[in-house]
């Protein structure tokens, strides 16, 4: 396998070295980060995706929040705020919502199960090369966190006009984001690419 | 210095980084062999992409801040409130820190994305040599913070989804909010679409 990488941002070539724990090889040119030391990749990989699943599960069939004025109450789940644009003719925002906050975090956790379960297990999963490059695509459009700040500032506005009671869902989505990103930062691509070289 | 893949004759997989040597992409099809990745030595038409994405995302940053984002029915009375208007409200009732955030995020970013990324693409069009590392440093910032704008997007889906209680109050989704998950769309879109590796390409063609 070829021992050098070129930097994703400027393109200069680099030696590919082991990297003592802890480690983080930057581009000497711009300072991107190039790749970084990872401990027990698979295990933690796997064990973190499956946490995630889990997560995802309560996350998607509990109460969300609830909120109560004058004697009424309402409650939703993750998927009523989406329920709801699409009743009030708002498609691309309920489309665009449904994908960032659900559906693509679910093809995130599929995917990283689809690759790293086979891999621990000394196999090669048949279409890694597809699935790999479909996760590496999503990345960048699932939006767990930002969603979170969302619920954050919701709260805020409706502190004054109604109380609002967290369900159990909210915990299991701010759970499920650290694990998803953990999940994330305990892959080793080298050892995706090194399955991918041997087929 | 060591040189760039470009220099040594390689293209780099933007998914698996592997390196190919460019006189054997048109034998392969443009598609990496390790992964099977569309490979190009760089993003294709990445200056007339961006800039396209850019334009548009400008065009729907206007309505996307003049329209209204939410409709409000309180006890009988129904008033529309447009990101601005959400600002001043929180301003002037004390939760400045939320307003700060819905400002950053919403109002704040995007045309900061805007700006940079038509920086940037002015730059590499006039071949600037002038600090690399810090605008390659700027385009990685712009990368970053851009899905931060959907905050209100999320924000609107969950009022819309909670305030729901018939006579005594009631949130809609204003016409606003459309344009505005285009303008994050969009600008995610050209930040994307432009190439880094192009403010440093400019660095080494001194002989032209």
């Amino acid at each position: 396998m070829d021992k050098r990488i070129a930097c994703h941002c400027c393109d200069l070539l680099h030696e590919v070295r082991p990297l003592p724990p802890g480690g983080v090889a930057l581009c000497a040119r711009c300072g991107a980060i190039l790749y970084r030391y990872k401990r027990n990749p698979l295990d933690r990989t796997l064990a973190l995706a499956l946490t995630g699943l889990i997560l995802f599960i309560v996350a998607n069939s509990f109460p969300f929040l609830a909120i109560e004025k004058a004697g009424l109450t309402r409650q939703m789940t993750l998927a009523t705020g989406i329920f709801e644009l699409y009743r009030e003719e708002v498609y691309l925002v309920a489309a665009l919502v449904g994908l960032t906050t659900v559906l693509l975090p679910l093809v995130e956790l599929c995917a990283l199960l689809y690759v790293f379960a086979p891999l621990r297990l000394g196999r090669r999963p048949r279409l890694l090369a597809p699935v790999w490059r479909v996760m590496a695509r999503v990345r960048a459009w699932s939006m767990m966190e930002v969603f979170m700040l969302g619920i954050l500032v919701s709260l805020v506005k409706l502190a004054s006009m109604a109380t609002i009671v967290p369900g159990v869902a909210v915990y299991a989505f701010g759970a499920l984001i650290i694990v998803l990103t953990a999940a994330f930062a305990a892959i080793d691509p080298h050892l995706v690419w090194e399955a991918l070289e041997n087929r | 210095m060591s040189p760039t893949a470009k220099e040594a004759g390689l293209a780099a997989c933007h998914v698996c980084n592997r390196l190919i040597p460019v006189s054997e992409l048109a034998a392969t099809g443009h598609r990496c062999p390790r992964c099977g990745a569309s490979v190009h030595l760089r993003k294709s038409d990445s200056l007339a992409r961006c800039w396209a994405l850019v334009l548009a995302a400008t065009i729907f940053y206007f309505p996307a801040n003049l329209l209204p984002m939410t409709h409000t029915g309180f006890l009988g009375k129904v008033q529309s409130d447009t990101i601005m208007s959400g600002v001043l409200y929180f301003f002037a009732s004390g939760s400045w820190p939320i307003a700060l955030v819905i400002f950053i995020a919403s109002v704040f970013v995007p045309l900061l994305k805007l700006l940079v990324l038509a920086y940037l693409l002015i730059s590499v069009q006039r071949r600037s040599h002038w600090r690399p590392a810090e605008r390659t440093r700027l385009y990685r910032m712009t990368e970053i913070i851009g899905r931060w704008s959907m905050v209100d997007i999320y924000v609107v889906t969950i009022l819309v989804a909670l305030v729901k209680l018939g006579a005594l109050a009631n949130i809609e989704a204003g016409p606003a909010a459309p344009y505005f998950a285009l303008v994050v769309v969009l600008t995610m879109f050209a930040a994307m679409a432009f190439d880094p590796r192009l403010i440093w390409d400019r660095m080494g063609d001194e002989g032209n």
